[in-house]
């Protein structure tokens, strides 16, 4: 249906690009809310230059990715006023969006611009935040992100997350068919996608440190299971784990100090706490005949949900994090794994298998009610997003990995797409300290 | 050239840092910082060992020892001993009956040459979480190696590794590919 000229250009963009280039994760809402609120975002100002991102796009594209947001038509806006002199409140009542965003660029010296935005409460014609920003080209994607999580948190009164980041492990079949691994991470958006790992051999597991400047991941380049700690930013990494057996699933402790692991160097899978700055491991689980993996901690950092198949098969038990006993936490079905902790601590993820299908299902952990979220059966990896109001998990379309998201109620279905690369394992950062 | 880099952006990180602060003008707009931490590129870590990593290819596996020090027995086709990949069934480490002589062969052998070693690795199909899989492939490597020592061959013979649903013998789903990728590889590595 691509008029011909568009596919050449889109051919001679492929050829353009450097090998390193990448596909955008983008964001396609497959399902949404009815209840989504209206709001008119104007395209933001600028004089006679083309700013380097457009910045209402990016927040519109934020606030529409939620599902609980419904931003007007471009054309349909009324006018396109970039100062608060120049809104006719009386006019966009008419068009029953409650919120007005409007802004504007301006070049300054060199690379520099000079953003500004507000926000109006279109039924009483109030301001209901405004900012302005001394920003460089290249820090202008991230600051629509941020403009865009104080809209969300404004209008909804829960924390953004659109300036968080994902991490997630893609792999690739090379032109000499081999397989080529790399660890991402990207804007929570999928855009500005960058490689902090590449390897032959697979990773897994990726999870961000509390205050997200380092990811532990698993890799297997040296032949066996590793844990490697890594520096985002000066991508310095070190082996914090080779033993004999399993070095896996790693997940910082809330205090950032320690690492709980799953270590079979005793012959058998079993978690362990290590204490970062020395090494020192103290062993949690203690059972001989069962696999112990998958550990993670209650945001309070008093416990350790985890995997277990001591009963016969996989199911999710909680431990007191310096050890103890175990209670068991799934019952329904039998095989619950992967599981994962909103920041709360109030609710579940993980991966519900039934009928030898897997699904992304959410168990209330006072009730123990469970809810199955997504329906294609080849979920797995839920990962709370920080504000704990969705969920992104990894999952298949037509033979491919991708990641997708859904929200924590089940009605709202988000997938990040990616062209050519098998996407999984993804991993939400925390917020932005 | 990486260090050139390197600096590079710790100097735009800098100067980003420098050029972060507000400017307040008329009362009803505050500013608020741009962060350093938003805007600042993630050094890219490439695999300081990927010669290593290299190796570890499946291709690499054939190249390791065979007329070195594997006798003729390993390369007799018509041997029991040239059938090297055990299959399991779903979430299950137990042997088959059928594939228990291959395994009395493999274990005879390696009883009565106590300088040969091998590498028993462990695999599961994609179903379920990949952690899991992990342990469970490590379950059936060692579910091997136990019957293999109760016929004579010895803990030091072996080194059991898993690669969970990592590394699958044949892509794509369906039983067909997971009854192939449910297995054990073993890998004669020499002494």
């Amino acid at each position: 249906m691509a008029p011909k000229f568009m596919r050449i250009l889109l051919l001679t963009a492929i050829f353009l690009l450097p090998v390193q280039a990448q596909a955008v994760l983008k964001i396609e809402i497959t399902g949404g809310s009815d209840a989504a609120l209206p709001i008119a975002i104007v395209p933001f100002g600028q004089e006679g230059f083309a700013p380097p991102e457009d910045i209402a796009e990016v927040i519109k594209n934020d606030l529409a990715s939620t599902g609980r947001f419904a931003p007007v038509d471009e054309q349909d806006l009324i006018s396109r006023p970039h100062e608060q002199a120049d809104i006719n409140f009386s006019d966009w009542r008419l068009l029953r969006s409650e919120g007005l965003l409007i802004g504007k660029v301006e070049s300054q010296d060199g690379d520099n611009y000079q953003v500004q935005f507000q926000l109006f409460d279109v039924f009483k014609g109030e301001q209901l935040v405004g900012k302005r920003y001394n920003v460089p080209a290249s820090g202008m994607r991230g600051l629509a992100h941020q403009i865009a999580d104080i809209v969300y948190e404004t209008l909804t009164g829960e924390k953004g997350i659109f300036s968080t980041r994902l991490a997630f492990v893609t792999q690739m079949t090379a032109s000499d068919g081999k397989k080529r691994y790399a660890l991402q991470i990207s804007d929570a958006d999928g855009a500005n996608p960058r490689t902090v790992l590449q390897s032959t051999q697979p990773i897994m597991s990726p999870n961000w440190s509390p205050d997200g400047d380092q990811l532990a991941y698993v890799s297997f380049e040296n032949g066996n299971t590793e844990i490697f700690v890594q520096q985002m930013r000066s991508g310095q990494r070190k082996s914090v784990a080779s033993f004999d057996g399993i070095n896996s699933a790693p997940v910082w402790s809330p205090d950032g100090k320690k690492l709980a692991v799953t270590l079979s160097k005793n012959g058998n899978p079993e978690i362990y706490l290590m204490e970062l700055a020395s090494g020192d491991l103290l062993r949690i689980t203690n059972n001989s005949q069962a696999i112990d993996t998958e550990p993670v901690f209650t945001p309070d950092g008093r416990d350790i949900i985890f995997t277990s198949d001591r009963g016969g098969n996989p199911q999710i038990y909680k431990v007191p994090a310096n050890g103890g006993r175990a209670e068991r936490l799934s019952f329904e079905g039998n095989y619950n794994a992967s599981p994962d902790i909103s920041p709360d601590g109030k609710t579940m993820a993980m991966v519900h298998g039934s009928g030898g299908k897997f699904y992304i299902a959410v168990q209330d952990l006072r009730s123990g009610s469970v809810q199955v979220l997504t329906e294609s059966g080849r979920d797995e990896s839920p990962s709370f997003a920080p504000n704990g109001k969705l969920i992104l998990y990894a999952t298949e379309q037509k033979g491919r990995g991708v990641l997708a998201a859904v929200s924590v109620d089940g009605r709202i279905h988000q997938r990040l797409s990616e062209s050519g690369t098998m996407v999984r394992e993804p991993a939400w950062s925390p917020l932005k300290q | 050239m990486k260090s050139l880099k390197l600096s590079a952006l710790l100097l735009a990180a800098l100067w980003l840092g420098a050029c972060s602060s507000n400017t307040t003008k008329d009362g009803e707009l505050t500013g608020d910082d741009v962060q350093v931490e938003d805007l600042g590129a993630e050094t890219s870590g490439v695999n300081g060992s990927g010669a290593d990593g290299d190796d570890m290819g499946a291709e690499a596996r054939v190249v390791v020892g065979e007329g070195d020090y594997v006798g003729n027995e390993l390369n007799d086709p018509n041997s029991p001993l040239s059938n090297r990949v055990i299959y399991f069934d779903y979430d299950s480490a137990s042997v088959r009956a059928e594939d228990q002589p291959i395994l009395d062969a493999h274990a005879e052998y390696l009883g009565k040459n106590p300088n040969i070693s091998v590498r028993l690795e462990g695999h599961t199909d994609e179903r379920g979480s990949r952690e899991y899989n992990l342990a469970l492939g490590e379950r059936r490597a060692l579910s091997i190696r136990q019957l293999l020592m109760l016929q004579g061959a010895s803990a030091d013979q072996f080194r059991v590794t898993s690669f969970g649903e990592e590394r699958p013998a044949v892509d794509g789903s369906g039983e067909s590919a997971w009854a192939q990728n449910r297995r054990v590889e073993i890998v004669y590595t020499g002494r």
